[in-house]
C-alpha cells in the first residue's frame, strides 16, 4: 500500500508522539529529534520499531528497517575523526561524508555555515518523512 | 539477597512469550522499609520483576549471547497495590526483536488465591501494564564498546539456568 506525503507525515507524528512522549504541536517539520524532541540514543531504536510497526500494511510482510539506513551508525566516532571535523567547523570531507551517510537530509542552510552545531539540526522530523516517503510513498 | 524478583517460570515460548511468578512474603526486607506499618511491594520493583522476565525471553533469543540491558521503560500503569500473601503473575511478549535490541509489551496479574468464594475478573486481577525496551548493548549505533564479559548473564545466571534445564525440566 503507498501513502500520501500527508499520511506519511500524520504516521510518523504518532509515532514521534509515542516514542519520545511530546504533544503534536511540537512535532513541527523542522524540529530536531535530538535538541527539540529529547531524543536519547534508545529513543531510535524504539522510532524504528514504531515506525516499521506503523506502516505495516500486511502482517505476513512486516515492513523492516534496515540497520543504519534511516539514523545512520558511528556518527560519534566520526565526529572525533580530525579528517571530518577540525575545531567547531565540519571539513569538505566531514559534509561529503555526512552527505551521504544521511541522503534524506535537508543540507540546504547547513551548507551556508557547516558546524557541529548546524550538524545537530540535519536529523529532524522532515528527515524521516522524507526517508519513509522514499519507502511507502505513492 | 540477591537481585532476582521473579521465582520460576510457567511459561516460556522461545522468541514469543514469557510467564513467571512471584509469591510477595512478608519476611522479604524491603516491604517493611517504603511504608512500614503498611507492607506493599513498590512499583519500581514491579517494573525490575517484568523486565527479568522480558529479560530473559530477549536474552534467550540469542541464546544468552547478547548483554540485554533494560534501556527504556515506554509505559509502567499501575492498577492496584501488591501485598504480603500476594503472588505475582508477570506476562511478558515480544513485540519486535532485531539485531539491536527488542520491545517487549507485558501485564502484571494477581493469582487468584486471595479471591475466596468470588469471581476472578480481570479487572480484579490485574496490577500493571508495562512496556519496556531492551537493547543489545555491544549492536549500539553510536559504536560504543563495552567489557567483553557478559555481565547481565553471568556465570552464576548460566549455572542456575542448567539446574532448571536439567533438574526441573523448564524449557528455557
Amino acid at each position: 500500500m503507498a501513502f500520501t506525503k500527508e499520511e506519511v507525515y500524520t504516521k510518523v507524528q504518532g509515532v514521534l508522539e509515542d516514542a519520545l512522549g511530546v504533544d503534536a504541536d511540537e512535532v513541527t517539520p523542522t524540529a530536531t529529534l535530538k535538541e527539540d524532541l529529547g531524543a536519547e540514543s534508545i529513543d531510535y531504536l524504539d522510532i524504528v520499531f514504531r515506525l516499521e510497526k506503523a506502516f505495516t500494511t500486511d502482517p505476513t510482510k512486516p515492513f523492516k528497517i534496515p540497520r543504519g539506513e534511516l539514523f545512520p551508525e558511528n556518527l560519534p566516532a566520526m565526529m572525533s575523526d580530525e579528517r571530518f571535523v577540525k575545531g567547531d567547523m565540519i571539513t569538505p570531507e566531514g559534509v561529503k561524508e555526512l552527505k551521504s551517510r544521511m541522503p534524506f537530509s535537508d543540507f540546504t542552510e547547513f551548507d551556508k555555515n557547516p558546524t557541529m552545531e548546524s550538524a545537530m539540526s540535519l536529523m529532524n522530523v522532515n528527515t524521516i518523512v522524507n526517508y519513509m516517503y522514499s519507502k511507502v510513498g505513492q | 539477597m540477591r537481585w532476582i524478583w521473579i521465582d520460576k517460570f510457567v511459561e516460556f515460548t522461545p522468541r514469543t512469550s514469557a510467564t513467571a511468578v512471584k509469591n510477595v512474603s512478608l519476611a522479604e526486607e524491603h516491604l517493611h522499609d517504603l511504608y512500614p506499618a503498611y507492607p506493599i511491594v513498590p512499583h519500581s520493583l514491579i517494573v525490575e520483576g517484568m523486565a527479568q522476565t522480558a529479560g530473559i525471553l530477549v536474552g534467550e533469543a540469542r541464546n544468552f549471547a547478547e548483554k540485554v540491558i533494560l534501556a527504556k521503560v515506554g509505559k509502567a500503569i499501575f492498577y492496584r497495590l501488591t501485598r504480603p500473601g500476594d503472588t505475582l503473575v508477570y506476562n511478558a511478549r515480544i513485540e519486535q526483536l532485531s539485531e539491536e535490541g527488542a520491545s517487549i509489551r507485558g501485564t502484571v496479574t494477581l493469582a487468584d488465591q486471595n479471591e475466596t468464594g468470588a469471581e476472578k475478573t480481570a479487572e480484579k486481577t490485574l496490577v500493571a501494564e508495562i512496556e519496556l525496551m531492551f537493547s543489545h548493548i555491544d549492536q549500539n549505533l553510536a559504536g560504543l564498546e563495552f567489557p567483553e564479559h557478559n555481565f547481565v548473564f553471568t556465570e552464576q545466571f548460566t549455572e542456575l539456568l542448567k539446574t532448571y534445564r536439567n533438574v526441573a525440566g523448564i524449557q528455557i
